[in-house]
């Protein structure tokens, strides 16, 4: 029997470590290696250079230009999607009329729900394609309600103008995630007691003070963890800029993400778009740990 | 009174949002349908007639058809890869003790940690060393590696919660040890494999930034995946000005994700929540 248990824990773990091994562990290991090389991906030799990718990064005015856009991402992005997220959540799980029944959702609250969350599902290419084509500047859908409504002025080449198209995609990251958000601030509302907004509601609490007093405090966890993971998306944001408008006009809406993928995958330039990766990883770390530890409080227990 | 017009105007915003969120992909299918006339000139107008000459255009002609099975087939795979080996992998971690069993569990949920941008250069190379680059069985096995570490980060913390008198009795009884993994704990552990099935399914399908590091190379266009043959349309259509044929394409792509989704909703939902509040 021991002997079976042996070889049972074996055929059962030896598999999957070794697909991991080759195909996870040893890239991410790679990258930090090939990162102080100056490696160009056409000859197998190379030299190793150190930290001179590094130094070179600093003063890669490209590269500069990137992050400040993903600096403009890592602030806007959490706090408007977390914002309509609160808000759309809240209303649909404490903004019904309160009647005899107390407080509950609005009518209909589950059928929001699932419309909210449809680009959840959709790839990243499909929302990428179809906004390219609803900021199309004629037979685009936005252009196309401006004049429905009369404001044909703001009618606009959304992605043809350096000053706009930044934004434009920054829009299509809000609305495809928002959704999500709300999802996941309604399955946390759920464990708030009624009680609680009930009593808020009796003492003659205001929506707002409702949302900053009682369901922001409760909901702290669950805000802390959306906003890790959206600033992980505003730090990379490679896949839909790319596809709306592939870092252009000129470099005007360029992330660090798209970045290293041309650096690599057009220019041949392994090690220095290594170096950027490991770059990446470390910003992200050192952005995201501290966040964590400075905007941590007790956890209220219900 | 005051709470009436509050009421109206709370459904008037969640209303709106709904709208700005359902109409792009109601516009995309009702423009699938129009000719290329109607869709530069009348974004809002309705299709004059239900042009499918559209839709066999794209699956056809610009190939959708090829791309859309070769997501099939990938992501086929990749799921039995990543549920099979997910699931053993979870199954000793959780219920077997033995020296080194919490370095690797903390080796494999360590990679949850680290983005796929920082593996790719190498990846890239080590596909390509293997002679995997640009083939539909090399993407497969990377999107199942890649999942692993949430896979069996679930999956441990779901077969922990099943009880152990059910296995003892069975050992006892003479059931070996793969035989009470595949006869007794897979179908106990079936809802566990459900939610985090829906959440690698969703993860495998939109894959983007994968494929078009991995599917290059000669001849590998035939092999596409959807994501990737979508912005290739996307990028050639412009040029080439079949607007109806590349909304016919997205509308392609876009309708069976949303019909199961609809169908499908409660999972999907806790599955994704769950999956990002790991």
């Amino acid at each position: 029997m021991r002997q079976g248990r042996r070889l049972f824990i074996l055929t059962f773990l030896v598999p999957p470590l070794l697909l991991y091994a080759i195909f996870v562990i040893s890239p991410y290991l790679q990258t930090f290696q090939i990162a102080s090389t100056n490696w160009g991906g056409l000859t197998p030799d190379y030299q190793v250079v150190g930290l001179e990718n590094f130094r070179r990064l600093i003063h890669d005015r490209q590269v500069w230009n990137a992050l400040g856009h993903n600096a403009i991402l890592l602030v806007v992005l959490p706090i408007a999607t977390i914002g309509l997220g609160l808000f759309f959540a809240s209303m649909l799980s404490v903004g019904g009329q309160g009647g005899r029944a107390g407080i509950r959702g609005v009518r209909g609250a589950a059928l929001y729900r699932i419309v909210y969350f449809f680009p959840q599902v959709l790839s990243v290419a499909l929302i990428g394609v179809l906004w390219r084509e609803m900021y199309a500047p004629n037979s685009g859908l936005v252009n196309g309600a401006l004049r429905a409504v009369g404001l044909g002025s703001l009618a606009h080449p959304w992605l043809g103008d350096p000053t706009l198209a930044f934004w434009a995609v920054l829009v299509v990251m809000i609305w495809s995630n928002v959704g999500f958000y709300v999802v996941l601030f309604s399955a946390a509302m759920q464990s708030i007691p009624r009680d609680i907004y009930e009593a808020a509601a009796l003492d003659g609490a205001e929506r707002g003070a409702t949302l900053r007093r009682i369901t922001i405090p409760l909901l702290w966890d669950t805000i802390q963890v959306a906003w890790v993971y959206l600033a992980i998306a505003a730090l990379d944001g490679f896949a839909i800029f790319q596809i709306i408008t592939d870092g252009g006009p000129g470099y005007s809406s360029d992330v660090i993400g798209l970045r290293q993928y041309s650096t690599a995958f057009g220019e041949s330039h392994f090690g220095y778009a290594s170096a950027m990766g490991v770059a990446m990883f470390f910003l992200t770390l050192s952005i995201v740990v501290p966040f964590l530890r400075l905007t941590r409080r007790d956890r209220i227990e219900l | 009174m005051k709470a009436r017009i509050v009421n109206v105007f709370s459904h008037a915003v969640l209303i709106s949002w709904a709208v700005l969120t359902a109409y792009p992909l109601i516009w995309a299918i009702t423009s699938s349908f129009k000719d290329d006339e109607e869709i530069l000139t009348d974004p809002w107008g309705l299709p004059s007639a239900l042009r499918w000459q559209n839709w066999e255009r794209a699956w056809r002609t610009a190939h959708i058809g090829q791309y859309f099975v070769n997501s099939v087939l990938v992501v086929a795979l990749s799921l039995v890869i990543t549920m099979l080996f997910g699931a053993m992998a979870a199954y000793v971690l959780a219920r077997y003790t033995f020296r080194g069993s919490r370095i690797v569990y903390y080796l494999f949920v360590g990679g949850m940690m680290f983005p796929v941008f920082l593996a790719l250069v190498p990846l890239f190379f080590v596909v390509r060393n293997l002679g995997l680059l640009g083939t539909l069985p090399g993407l497969s096995i990377v999107y199942a590696a890649y999942s692993l570490p949430f896979t069996v980060f679930f999956l441990t913390a779901f077969f922990r919660t099943l009880p152990t008198s059910v296995g003892e009795a069975a050992l006892i009884d003479g059931v070996s040890h793969f035989g009470l993994f595949f006869r007794v704990m897979l179908p106990m552990a079936r809802p566990g494999l459900v939610s985090v099935g829906i959440f690698n399914f969703l993860f495998h399908w939109n894959q983007y930034v994968l494929p078009i590091v991995l599917m290059q190379g000669e001849g590998a266009e035939h092999r596409w995946v959807l994501s990737q043959g979508l912005t290739a349309l996307a990028i050639n259509e412009g040029y080439g000005g079949d607007y109806s044929g590349l909304f016919a394409g997205v509308t392609i792509a876009l309708l069976p994700v949303l019909l199961a989704y609809v169908i499908f909703q409660r999972q999907v939902q806790s599955g994704l929540t769950a999956g990002q509040l790991r």
